[in-house]
């Protein structure tokens, strides 16, 4: 009888090509994904040694991050950004990769088009050179963003050396409320755990409400494992993982189809496997979260107030909580619902996939963006995304709404492609990350759900999507 | 890679915590073709005021970087530690450092060393006016004070860093078990192969 293992550790064991002396371990990667700003130099790498890439078959391209979300039939703009483009369409040549163009129909954000495509498969490898790719877990795959440097490894030898890392269960219990949502839950574990909380482990999220979510509302979850500095984030595949992937342009098929569904089956946790940390959540009291400073654990619910330096019980804490209130002009006791923003960001990784565009159209169907908010941009996940939102009609609710309809991108989530928020400026923004300078130079970040987005439009201020929709 | 044995020089005593990549170096800085030349752009914010911690006359170009928890959080980009070693760092000393992080700084031949968080207060005062010493051979921080801090660091990677190697020169004498491997995954899971191509 073999000891219980959980879904990391079969994953893990399936993939060892050989265990090394020194506890490394040579990792086969199954799935490899690239874009345009963090492989120029892993191509570079491997023409200076004369090396070719090992599994092109195992490779997919797509650019995203740099592009803008307009004007898209005309060339590039910016010179950087258009010749990072032209470096990733010269070296796929080159080197035999299949790369999704930029004006074809299923190009997107990386993150959203590898599930899409039924290119991320359960218990696989997947790897890219972004920290978001934690998101794929949502389907049993374990994936986590890697460096340029491995980026060429994985080229050369479509391996890494890895130690494994620990395992950390985050059951989220209970059921979710009215109008709250997988950003909800992403936003909780990060504020419960911490940005260091997760550091050094793989989560696996696991309870009734991560089984409740959806695929992407998994993916959503899944996205912000590294907020939590985590290297991954898991979730068992169940029917609804093979439902979603049934089908998809790069799924297995036939015979194939009916083989890997056998073999994912295998995947989840055995009963009795352990973890080397549970954190347990109440699903049921998690109310809309939004975040108040410059860190995704800055995490408050909507009805609350921003905090003082002083309720935190660490100094370092205290200090970057005072940094922070300067950065995002605000002070110690503000209602957040007294925020006013002027900038809107429903998109990115974290929230752009079909179901979140439902979820805001929701709430703008009938309304009209404030008049004080400058930009209010909506951008699809994927060009698939946009056809299908499209097909619902979503994309006049929005338009009529006073809403910016896009074209696929990372867009405004990190202000390194033409949409970013003007210095001083508050963007209620539906991506991951808060940062300083993140979203454009002296940008302020408050990290929210879609729906939750939408209600600041319309409302030109922070606003509990609940009481807006009652 | 080139190998690291001993630094001895100035330490910048920055000691913030939780600084993440953004800080080290903003994304619009990200769209280079090459590895080289991002030090310029480096704590970019934190450069744009005269007065800055790393610009002073005694710090510019220093080797050693202190500063404090959870160092490189944030997004994968390897510009980072590009960005650190452009600037001159070869070292960087903190209580604790990002998962992703670690591993880019690792393969480019920056070396981070963990130490407590008073032993890093310690250097922090040091640092001010005298040099700081990392022997990464004997796993130590010394100081002309006589401070002596042992540290920690992977057997792997230590290796790595002493004689420069490439990894993946390493990784392909391994190719005969990696051919094994992939001759049996291809039976035992035959629908991974061939996947970036469409099938529907």
């Amino acid at each position: 009888m073999t000891n219980p293992r959980t879904l990391y550790t079969k994953i893990w064991d399936d993939h060892v090509v050989e265990q090394r002396d020194d506890g490394t371990a040579l990792m086969w990667i199954d799935r490899h994904l690239i874009h345009e700003v963090t492989t120029p130099q892993a191509f570079e790498g491997l023409r200076l040694a004369g090396r070719t890439l090992h599994r092109p078959d195992l490779t997919l391209a797509v650019p995203d991050h740099n592009v803008p979300t307009d004007h898209r039939f005309e060339p590039i703009a910016d010179p950087q950004s258009a010749l990072q483009v032209e470096t990733l369409t010269a070296n796929c040549a080159e080197f035999g990769v299949e790369m999704i163009e930029l004006n074809a129909a299923a190009q997107g954000i990386v993150h959203v088009i590898g599930p899409e495509q039924g290119f991320t498969l359960p218990g696989t490898t997947l790897v890219c050179g972004d920290s978001h790719t934690a998101t794929h877990g949502a389907l049993g795959s374990l994936a986590f963003g890697i460096g340029t440097t491995e980026v060429e490894h994985v080229f050369a030898t479509q391996t890494l050396l890895l130690k494994q890392s620990s395992s950390m269960e985050v059951r989220v219990t209970g059921s979710l409320g009215y109008s709250i949502s997988a950003k909800d839950v992403a936003l909780a574990i990060v504020g419960a755990l911490g940005t260091a909380g997760g550091t050094g482990s793989v989560i696996e999220y696991t309870g009734d409400v991560i089984a409740a979510l959806s695929i992407e509302g998994r993916m959503t979850v899944c996205n912000m494992a590294i907020e939590a500095g985590a290297r991954a984030g898991l979730v068992a595949p169940d029917a609804k993982a093979f439902e979603y992937l049934r089908g998809r342009p790069r799924s297995p098929a036939g015979a194939e189809w009916d083989a890997a569904v056998a073999y994912w089956r295998t995947l989840p946790s055995d009963a009795g496997a352990t973890y080397d940390r549970v954190v347990t959540i109440d699903g049921s009291a998690i109310a809309p979260l939004v975040t108040w400073g410059t860190s995704p654990e800055d995490v408050v619910a909507i009805t609350g107030v921003v905090p003082s330096p002083d309720s935190f019980a660490d100094a370092s804490k205290r200090l970057a909580a005072a940094k922070s209130l300067d950065y995002m002009g605000l002070a110690p006791g503000t209602r957040l619902e007294d925020v006013v923003v002027e900038n809107i960001f429903i998109g990115s990784c974290t929230n752009s996939r079909i179901e979140d565009l439902r979820a805001a159209a929701a709430v703008a169907r009938g309304r009209h963006v404030a008049s004080g908010i400058r930009q209010a941009l909506v951008v699809p996940g994927s060009g698939l995304v946009k056809l299908q939102a499209e097909a619902e009609g979503l994309d006049r609710i929005f338009i009529e709404a006073g809403f910016d309809w896009r074209a696929p991108g990372c867009s405004m989530c990190l202000g390194m492609n033409p949409d970013k928020v003007p210095a001083g400026e508050r963007c209620a923004s539906t991506s991951n990350r808060n940062f300083v300078g993140r979203q454009g130079p002296g940008s302020r970040t408050h990290l929210l759900s879609p729906a939750m987005a939408v209600a600041a439009a319309v409302t030109g201020r922070l606003t509990d999507v609940r009481e807006l929709m009652a | 890679m080139t190998p690291f044995h001993t630094v001895t020089g100035i330490a910048v005593p920055f000691g913030a915590a939780n600084v993440d990549t953004d800080v080290i170096i903003p994304s619009r800085f990200l769209k280079t073709v090459t590895r080289s030349g991002l030090g310029a752009s480096a704590f970019d914010v934190i450069r744009s005021d005269p007065g800055n911690i790393f610009d002073t006359p005694r710090n510019s170009g220093a080797p050693i970087l202190i500063a404090g928890d959870n160092f490189g959080c944030g997004s994968s980009r390897e510009h980072a530690p590009w960005a650190l070693a452009d600037m001159g760092f070869r070292v960087v000393i903190a209580p604790s450092f990002a998962d992703i992080f670690s591993g880019n700084a690792y393969k480019n031949g920056l070396v981070l060393v963990e130490l407590p968080q008073e032993q890093i207060d310690r250097l922090m005062s040091v640092a001010a006016d005298a040099d700081i010493t990392v022997d990464l051979e004997n796993q130590v921080v010394t100081t002309e004070y006589q401070d002596r801090f042992a540290f920690a660091v992977d057997p792997f990677r230590k290796a790595a860093l002493l004689s420069g190697q490439d990894e993946i020169g390493l990784t392909l004498t391994m190719a005969p078990a990696i051919e094994r491997y992939e001759t049996r995954i291809a039976d035992e899971r035959p629908w991974l192969a061939g996947a970036a191509a469409r099938r529907f």
